[in-house]
């Protein structure tokens, strides 16, 4: 059986790995026309930053794949014919497939702004797109970035590392605050200003302007306001790259529709990662989750499925992370902007605005539905384990220790926390566990 | 591909060096200081050894500090590593190679040609009439070289890591036992006592201490040498064992030890220079098993060739102990352990060649509570904590699987666990059975 896997990202080269580890015969093909191998693509903004150097985003040396008998195809799909299980590269070449993988992932979304497709205009999504970062910036003497996501604040940290003036342009009224709740949103905001960049709320990009070789020179904001810039980063999101199933019968919507097996309309055809869309997502979940975790969850699930045992993708407890410049955010569960039917919150912030804890709890039941941590570790497995045994806040509470992954010596806030919740509800809780490996241990078991 | 776009990434150093005036007159204190140091070297000290000491160390400490101060201020406390990767001193660049081949010249005459330094040496001959004994010797200027250089870079370092409590507090306990028990007291012990030893290294890192010769010269000292005897044997024997098995190796590796003070502070530039290949992990257990094998059988046979019916054995023993000196003890832990920071990294020694590196490692690997935990699924692969680490461990292989990470050779420095941008791992001590590696595959 040959498997042919369009995209080294990490959905497609988990699917990769696992096909092999759990079935030695299979041919397994993966074609990409970006890189020749597997690199971590979170991992582009330091190389542009000069913590690392491409060599060092790559999770598996060079060897691994003619070890694993995973053959890379550096070549660009044209074409994917389902009738005759082909695929055209735009070299004219052609591969045959029995199974066919599409793990494409994301592109950056351009919204009709006239001057969107200038010299100096780029999103951030691809090794080429760093690449092209690279060759606009000497000479910056400012840089405007559009969209007030993980994909701009990231894009910002890179060009402040280099001494270039930022503007950063965020429709909302605070930073990413249709994610997060106004505390964290508006802690971000602090951060971003206290590193010297120059985070514009409430402003929209209306126009790019040109100059006379066709590079970008200024924007025009929706207050009427002309930025001078030679790069304009667009980061206001990102959509599944499904233009391979142009002229196909694979079903799309935003993204390739797929069912719980991650199986697409026509047979042998699959698609994970960024670019598929769950025909039937879980409640209170998107159908299209484009993040590093979603590619890893869903690859080992195909694996199986594509070998015979028909495994469903099952969208578990929600989790993500994050790093805005210096402050580090973690969550686990569903925590939205503003607290829903329901439910009440529980919010602790340090003092000097770079930390804190918000414990979202049933408002009835009582039970814990949600972390949301800025410049605190917390443990995933105890957090979940927490969250899927609905266990009670109170009981959280006393045992907050448990979930304390901040280094040695680090300042432990759980007792904070409590007093919080104390002052809030009249109740005297105190801490029970505090941090503690043998009792996390013993908790898990 | 990958490589020439790599090339046209790093080596277009595309962001200059944006030096601040104070890091600038930092750098000239520095230089000066080398000028003193080298006229001192060529006889131009003659009759002004204190003023030339003075004005030498000085000058460098206050340069280096002025420089590290600067490095950092101004800056947002957190993870300092930008432009790690263009900067020639720290990317195998030319400075890297300069300071290579300088450290390297200066341990070959250090060792083998110290009648060449004679103008250098006799600068410290003041200090050493204060805190020493006699005058200076190279091992003497050694020290001070050694320790100057651990706290003025370990100055930088706390305020570079200024927001972690783990690495700050780390960093205090090496420049302290490194000027307390490494330099002070054995110098003071020396003058007043007669006796040299040095607190912090331990039996097989500092290979003679427990040779027969070494024993029964400590052993002729009275009390105090019977004590020393003593507190080397139960330091390998008995401290070792259980501070390995509550802490991992880290309590020495990172927080006592000199050759790891130096790494840690001095070195701190160069740690991610480590091959972190899977072909360099085996050069790895080759080399350092050997060395400790060798150190053992060398200790042993000296011991054996003390007993009547063995001493036909001693000319056999002498030549080893001879060879391992050479080898082992001068160009191994010494020139190319401190010499190549600059080209592999700062733990060259430390995980190539360290026999107490790798006695207390077996220890950590099959009898310890001490690993680096795995935060679940978290981990994006990035690759920080496995380019950071300067043991070249590929941290990331474990962490991208949930894994815990358990290695013989983890010194415990933490810094995996600083710069892991999405709080993924965590040194601790702690019961692990094993179950708390989670099966890959669910996350």
């Amino acid at each position: 059986m040959h498997i042919v896997i369009i995209g080294n990202g990490i959905a497609g080269i988990t699917t990769a790995r696992h096909l092999r580890k759990l079935d030695s015969d299979c041919r397994i093909t993966v074609i990409s026309s970006e890189t020749d191998h597997f690199f971590s693509r979170t991992a582009l903004m330091y190389i542009y930053m000069g913590h690392m150097k491409y060599e060092h985003t790559k999770p598996y040396e060079d060897w691994f794949w003619g070890k694993n008998r995973i053959e890379l195809l550096r070549k660009h799909v044209q074409q994917i014919m389902p009738s005759e299980k082909k695929l055209r590269m735009a070299d004219e070449s052609e591969v045959y497939y029995d199974k066919l993988i599409l793990a494409t992932g994301s592109a950056p979304n351009r919204f009709g702004w006239p001057g969107q497709n200038l010299g100096g205009v780029q999103g951030l999504y691809s090794y080429q797109d760093l690449q092209t970062l690279e060759q606009s910036t000497p000479g910056l003497k400012r840089a405007v970035i559009v969209g007030g996501g993980l994909i701009g604040i990231e894009l910002a940290e890179m060009l402040h590392s280099r001494h270039i003036p930022t503007t950063f342009l965020v429709r909302e009224t605070s930073f990413w605050n249709g994610i997060m709740p106004p505390e964290e949103s508006e802690m971000i905001n602090q951060e971003i200003l206290r590193n010297g960049i120059d985070l514009r709320l409430e402003t929209e990009l209306k126009e790019i302007l040109s100059d006379e070789n066709g590079h970008c020179r200024a924007v025009i904001t929706n207050t009427g306001e002309e930025i001078p810039c030679q790069f304009v980063g667009l980061t206001a999101g990102v959509h599944p790259r499904k233009e391979l199933t142009a002229g196909t019968e694979i079903e799309t919507n935003r993204g390739i529709l797929v069912d719980e097996y991650l199986q697409t309309n026509v047979e042998d055809i699959y698609a994970i990662g960024d670019c598929a869309e769950l025909r039937e997502p879980a409640p209170g979940r998107r159908a299209i989750e484009a993040v590093w975790y979603t590619g890893k969850h869903m690859g080992p699930v195909l694996a199986k499925t594509l070998l015979g045992t028909p495994t469903p993708y099952r969208q578990t407890t929600w989790f993500n992370s994050a790093k805005f410049l210096d402050i580090e955010w973690q969550t686990y569960g569903d925590v939205r902007n503003q607290p829903q039917d329901g439910e009440k919150h529980l919010f602790w912030g340090h003092a000097d605005g770079t930390k804190s804890v918000r414990i979202i709890y049933d408002a009835t039941s009582g039970t814990v539905k949600a972390f949301n941590l800025m410049g605190i570790r917390y443990r995933q497995e105890v957090c979940l384990k927490w969250i899927d045994t609905q266990t009670h806040i109170e009981e959280v509470l006393t045992n907050l220790g448990l979930a304390n992954f901040d280094p040695e010596f680090y300042s432990q806030y759980e007792a904070a926390v409590i007093e919080q919740y104390n002052a809030q509800n009249g109740t005297s809780l105190t801490l029970k566990t505090r941090r503690n490996p043998k009792k996390v241990f013993q908790f898990l078991r | 591909m990958s490589q020439q776009v790599d090339k046209s990434l790093s080596l277009a150093n595309p962001s200059p060096r944006n030096l601040s005036n104070p890091q600038k007159l930092g750098l000239g204190l520095v230089g000066i200081g080398l000028a003193f140091l080298i006229v001192a070297l060529f006889g131009g000290a003659k009759g002004q050894s204190l003023f030339f000491l003075i004005s030498s160390l000085s000058t460098m400490s206050i340069g280096g500090l002025l420089y590290g101060y600067f490095e950092y201020k101004g800056r947002p406390a957190g993870i300092k590593n930008h432009g790690v990767m263009f900067f020639s001193e720290s990317s195998k660049g030319v400075w890297g190679w300069i300071i290579g081949i300088t450290l390297t010249t200066f341990y070959v005459f250090l060792y083998w040609f110290p009648e060449y330094m004679a103008g250098l040496i006799s600068i410290f001959d003041p200090l050493s009439h204060a805190i020493g004994k006699g005058n200076a010797s190279n091992w003497f200027m050694y020290g001070v070289f050694y320790t100057v250089a651990i706290l003025v870079m370990g100055v930088k370092f706390l305020y570079k890591y200024r927001h972690n409590r783990y690495q700050m507090i780390r960093t205090g306990s090496v420049m302290f036992f490194q000027l307390g028990f490494a330099f002070l007291l054995p110098n003071i012990l020396y003058q007043m006592k007669d006796v040299y030893y040095d607190w912090t290294s331990i039996w097989p890192l500092r290979y003679y201490e427990l040779f027969p010769n070494s024993v029964n010269d400590l052993l002729s000292h009275g009390g105090l040498g019977k004590f020393m005897v003593f507190w080397g044997v139960i330091s390998i024997l008995l401290i070792t064992p259980i501070l390995t098995y509550f802490f991992g190796k880290r309590w020495y590796c990172s927080w006592v030890c000199g050759c790891g003070g130096l790494a840690e502070t001095a070195g701190d530039s160069f740690r991610h220079l480590s091959d972190k290949s899977l072909k360099a992990w085996k050069v790895e257990r080759w080399l350092i098993y050997s060395i400790l094998v060798l150190i053992v059988l060398v200790t042993g046979f000296l011991w054996a060739a003390k007993l009547p019916a063995l001493s036909s054995m001693q000319g056999v023993a002498g030549e080893m102990s001879k060879w391992y000196g050479f080898f082992i003890g001068a160009i191994f832990s010494g020139i190319i352990g401190v010499g190549f920071y600059p080209l592999m990294g700062s733990r060259v020694w430390c995980r190539f060649g360290c026999p107490m590196a790798a006695f207390l490692g077996l220890q950590q690997r099959f009898f310890s509570r001490f690993r680096i935990t795995t935060n679940g699924g978290q981990c994006i692969s990035c690759g920080n904590c496995s380019t950071y680490c300067e043991m070249g461990i590929d941290v990331r292989a474990y962490a991208q699987k949930g894994q815990n990470i358990v290695r013989a050779s983890c010194v415990g420095c933490g810094i995996c666990a600083a710069v892991c941008p999405r709080g993924v791992l965590k040194l601790e001590n702690g019961p692990d059975s094993g179950q708390s590696r989670v099966e890959e595959g669910n996350y």
